[in-house]
Formats: C-alpha cells, structure tokens, sequence
C-alpha cells in the first residue's frame, strides 16, 4: 500500500504536448478511476506513473518516494493491459512467476506467492495451460493475477475489461471491487466507460484534453459537475441541458446561462397539469425503465420513467423538473455556477 | 408440400444422386489441367534430363539422344563427381566445396538471423534515437547492387587481415544479409502488441532477458523463413565465395564451376550433371524439409498470443 503523488506532470509525444503541469494526489488504499474521452492523455497518464514513457518535465513519487528516473521494475507497481499482454509461450503458472523468477525470488516463494493468486482468481486448474487455450476472461484473469503475484504497493490498470463482452465484463468488474475490498491496496484504473468508473472509483479523475477537469467521489462528481463536459461524460442517457437566462440575484447582473438536469430528474406527467408541454418523440424501454425523449419548443430532453408504457410518441405531456438537484452552467465558459436553480429562465419560457 | 414433391421428382434431383466418379469433368477444368501439367513439364524437363544424364556411361551420352531412358544405369559419375573430379589441378571431387560451403553457411546463417532479429527487436520496442534513419539507411543498402561494393569491401577486409578468410567470407554474408533479416524481424515484432512488452518492462525484463526469453521464443515462424532465405542465398552464392573465400574456403558453387570449366580431352557430362545436382541438394532439401514452416512463417501474420 503506497500513496502516489504525481508533480507538475508533463508529457511530449512527437513534439505535440499530451499532459501539461498535471497534479494528482492518489491516497493510500485507494480505488481511483482516470476516466476520459480516448486520446484525453488518461492512458499517457497511467503510462508515466508505470514508468513506460519518459516524461519532459515533472514527478511521480510512489509512497513517498520519488520514482521519475527510475525503471518499471523498481517502482513497486503491478500492471494490467487492456489486451491482457500474457507472454504466449508461456504457461499460466510461468506468466505468473516470470517477475518473480526474473527478480530472483527464491522457489518455494514463488510456488507460495502463485498458489495465493490462482486460489483467488480461481486459476488453479488452468496454471498449465498456454494463454492461446484461455478464454478472454481467464486470460484477464490471469493477467491481474501476473499483477497480484508481485505483490506491488499500486495496482494499474489501463483499460482491462474492454475486450471483454458485456456480461464477462460485469462479472470480473465486480470481482476487481472484491479484489480492493480484500486487498486494500491502491489501485489506479484507466476507463472510458462511465458505468466503471461509477461502480469501482472510490475517487473518479475525469480527464480532457491532457488536464484533469474534476476529482472526487463518484456521487459527487455525479451531482455536483464541476463543468459541462464533466455532467455530460457521467449518466446514461447524458445529463440534459436547457439554454436559457439566469435572473439578476445578489449584486450579479442577468447572464446566460445553461441548466443541467439529469434524465432521472425530469418527470412526464399527463396533459393538462401545471407543467411545461412537451411532444413525447420516441421512447426506448430499458425493461425497468423507459427512457422517454421529449421535445421541448425544439429543445430535446431525456426523462427517465418507470416503465408503464404509458408514454406513446406524439402525444403532449407534461414536464416537470426537479430543480432542486439541477444544475447551472455559466453558458461560456460551461464551469458550473453555485446558484440556485430556481433562478434559472428557460429561453422560450421567457420569451 | 407440393413443393416438396415436385423438388423430389426434378430431374437435376436424380443427375446429383449419381455416382460422382462417372461424371465427366468440365471443359474448364480440362483446360486448367491441361495447362498445369504442361507447365510442369516445361519445367521438370531439364531437371529430367539432369538426372538422366548424370547416371549414363559416357557411351550413351555421346550417341546424342538427351532424352533417352539410361540403358545401363551407372552411379559412377556421381562418386567421381564426388571424390575424384577435377577443380583446377587438384582431382579431390566437389566435396572439399561441400564441407566449406557448411562452414560457410552455418555460422553466416546463425551470424545473419541473430543479429537481424536483434536489429529488429531493438527497432520495434526501444526505439532508439534515430532508429528509424538508421533503418532507411540500411534498406537503402540493399537497394545498391553488391557488385559496386566488392572493390571497397576487398580493401577494407584486407586491411582487417581477413581477407580470403573464412571469418572474412562469414562476416561478408552477415553484412550483406543484414538489410533484409532486419526487415523481415522488425514487421515481426511490429505487429506484437506493444502492451506485450512493456508487461514484460514491468516484471523487470532488461533488454536482453525479453529479447532471449520472450521475443526469441515468440519468434520460431519467422526464424524457419528467415533461415530458409539465408542458407538458400548463401549456399547459392558463387560471386561473394569467388572473391572473399579465398583459395582454402572456396564454396560448392566455385568448385562446381571449375570442374564444369575443367576439360581434359572430353567433357565428361555426366559428371558434370551429377556435380550440379549434388550442388543443389542442401537448398532443395530445405525446401522439402521446411516448406510447411515457409508457408506458416509467411502467414504468421495472424499468430499472436
């Protein structure tokens, strides 16, 4: 278990700058997921703290310790790829020990070590097999426990369920969450899939463009975006926003502003209630939920429903939105601004 | 339903539920047959006439008939090719040049093949400063016909003392297979996944324990083709060995031209053709033994863990 702190951080790759004057602080023993659009330097990121790219300028200490210049090996880290990367000529049993057996590590520990890792990711009856006769979940598998073996102070992970199918993918998700809860170490995860990084995360590092746009608890982070991209990046179907004005309050003259407001805080109500009209346009059922698109005087909104059926595209409805939890975005900059909702004028509404 | 009966009672029905061996084969394919064996023969003639030659007395050679079936078989030429036809002034037969062309060839191979893939594996993974200049550079090479170079590389080898040397002669193969041994290993590795070997940085592989440990291993198809390519261009070679080999380490190849181009009175044919078929056994014997190897290296494109 180490702390990794990660210093003014910056990476070149072909004369093109991908990370510039990067600060990041990841806690002991904890789960912290990098998420981020593909090319937001999430992976560079990950990559400079393994010490597999050089960086131009900056720091990476693990556990107190200032490990910039210093190789791979030493740094105290295991490693899972997203291609799970298992040598193929080897067994299962020799991907696992091949860290060790390099470092010297005396037999008996090795067998020790390897029996302990395979026993946790049930790989006993496979340690014999060559990556090629695995499944690709077994071979995630055995890549994690590669990293396990090495028994590293931080655990990173860049990407390792992507290439999994959609149910594998929530069964080993779920077990890399057990992994932490039984580990405890610290653990750094590269995604683009929000619905990881919500589950897993204990802090989620949202990324654009080779800076951190918001870290936080994943609830937080959830309901309290610090900017557009960010409110856009987490939910499915993505947060809602309306154009529209914000009325002049304490000292600060009216702005333009727009208004965030998730799909599960927009309700549909029949016709003929106190509520904004709206044209259902179409309408996915999700099984325990529809998601149900409106059309809003030409603005387009998500609202999420329990699922009745109720809702058949072409009628008028109702919308009703939670303002409460809403919230509002400076309509320039897209930072989020700390006023009240309530204060917020729909375009057409005031026109 | 109806359907189904008259699909039963069609005549095309009852053509397929014949015997497939009393069907006569297409025109198209009698072509294509026609062509194939044709080409076949066109090219299988010589070597025809190569072996027949090479095991008639001299009697039924010189009655002129090339493509006549030997009447009396005779395995003579071939051990007088072997032992005692003459290379010049000596009469020691072609093996003297198969025991060099060996000594040649082996150590030129393994030479060639181990630094191409270490080029290579450097190429692709490190990625050294200026790698991939250096890389043009060397490709550049064997653009450049080697005969424009055989001046300059005289007086250098000279000036090394390994001129008309062995280690002179195995130094110049392993020069000259380095352009295209670098290329075939460095679009090997190019097409490993990255992720590969930078788990192996992790697990604290130095550049030679991933090289040797993991690389090499990963490696066999493309090492069969590669070893295929050198040992038939070296052992094919008759420039190179004439200059660079000197008197004691002349290859096959020289020794069979001197004994093809040594003529006392008559010119002995038959073994002169067992000579060169004996000259061209180790390439044709590679290729028999590894050609399933050849094809899989060629295609080891899709070989990935």
């Amino acid at each position: 278990m180490s702390s990794v702190d990660v210093r003014q951080l910056a990476v070149r790759m072909g004369g093109t700058p991908v990370i510039e004057g990067l600060d990041l602080s990841v806690h002991e023993g904890e789960f912290l997921v990098l998420l981020g659009p593909s090319g937001c330097g999430k992976s560079t990121l990950l990559h400079s703290i393994a010490g597999l790219i050089d960086v131009d300028a900056g720091s990476v200490h693990i556990g107190g310790r200032d490990v910039t210049q210093e190789d791979p090996k030493d740094r105290a880290i295991g490693m899972v790829f997203q291609s799970y990367a298992l040598y193929p000529t080897m067994s299962v049993e020799r991907n696992m020990s091949f860290g060790l057996r390099v470092a010297g590590t005396p037999k008996a520990e090795v067998a020790r070590r390897v029996a302990r890792a395979a026993k946790m990711l049930q790989l006993e009856p496979l340690l014999a097999r060559k990556p090629a006769q695995l499944s690709g979940g077994q071979r995630q598998r055995v890549a994690i426990g590669r990293a396990l073996v090495r028994e590293a102070e931080v655990f990173l992970f860049d990407e390792p369920l992507s290439n999994l199918d959609a149910k594998l993918r929530a069964e080993l998700r779920r077990e890399l969450k057990a992994l932490h809860q039984e580990l405890g170490a610290t653990m750094i995860y590269v995604t683009h899939d929000q619905v990881e990084a919500m589950t897993l995360a204990t802090r989620v590092a949202v990324m654009r463009g080779g800076r951190i746009q918001q870290v936080g608890p994943p609830a937080e982070v959830y309901a309290k975006p610090a900017n557009t991209f960010v409110a856009g990046f987490l939910g499915a179907p993505t947060m809602n926003f309306v154009e529209g004005l914000l009325v002049a309050r304490a000292g600060l003259p009216a702005a333009p502003a727009v208004l965030g407001v998730r799909p599960e805080h927009v309700r549909v109500h029949a016709h003929g209630s106190d509520f904004p009209s709206a044209q259902v346009a179409l309408v996915e059922p999700l099984g325990a939920t529809d998601i149900v698109w409106l059309d809003m005087q030409g603005q387009r909104l998500a609202a999420s429903m329990p699922a009745n059926g109720a809702w058949v595209p072409g009628t008028i409805v109702g919308v009703e939105m939670d303002l409460s939890r809403a919230c509002v975005f400076d309509s320039k900059s897209g930072e989020r601004i700390e006023a009240d909702a309530a204060a917020f004028r729909h375009c057409t509404a005031t026109a | 339903m109806s359907a189904v009966f008259g699909h039963a009672n069609e005549p095309p029905t009852a053509a397929r539920t014949r015997p497939a061996g009393r069907r006569l084969p297409r025109p198209a394919r009698i072509g294509l047959y026609a062509f194939l064996l044709t080409a076949a023969a066109f090219f299988l003639l010589p070597l025809y006439v190569m072996v027949v030659t090479s095991v008639k007395p001299m009697e039924e050679i010189r009655a002129g008939n090339l493509f006549a079936w030997p009447v009396h078989v005779t395995l003579a030429p071939w051990v007088q090719a072997w032992l005692s036809a003459c290379t010049g002034l000596q009469c020691e037969g072609i093996r003297g040049g198969f025991w060099n062309s060996v000594a040649i060839v082996v150590p030129s191979t393994v030479a060639s093949i181990a630094l191409g893939a270490l080029n290579g594996y450097a190429l692709s993974f490190w990625r050294p400063r200026h790698g991939e200049a250096l890389f043009l550079c060397l490709l550049a090479g064997a653009f450049i016909p080697y005969q424009v170079m055989i001046f300059p590389l005289v007086r250098a080898l000279s000036m090394l003392g390994l001129f008309g040397t062995l280690p002179g002669i195995v130094l110049i193969h392993t020069l000259f297979g380095m352009p295209v041994m670098t290329l075939l290993f460095r679009n090997y590795y190019a097409a490993v996944p990255r992720e590969l070997f930078m788990a192996a940085r992790i697990d604290g592989g130095g550049f030679w324990r991933i090289f040797v440990q993991l690389m090499l291993p990963m490696s066999l198809p493309i090492v069969v083709v590669a070893l295929i390519m050198q040992v038939t261009n070296i052992w094919n070679d008759f420039v190179l060995g004439l200059v660079f080999a000197g008197r004691e380490n002349l290859p096959m190849t020289v020794q069979l031209n001197n004994i093809i181009n040594t003529t006392t009175g008559e010119r002995l044919y038959d073994v002169n053709m067992a000579a060169t078929l004996l000259t061209s056994l180790v390439p044709l014997a590679v290729y028999f033994v590894s050609g399933r190897w050849f094809v899989r290296g060629i295609a080891a494109g899709a070989v990935k863990g």
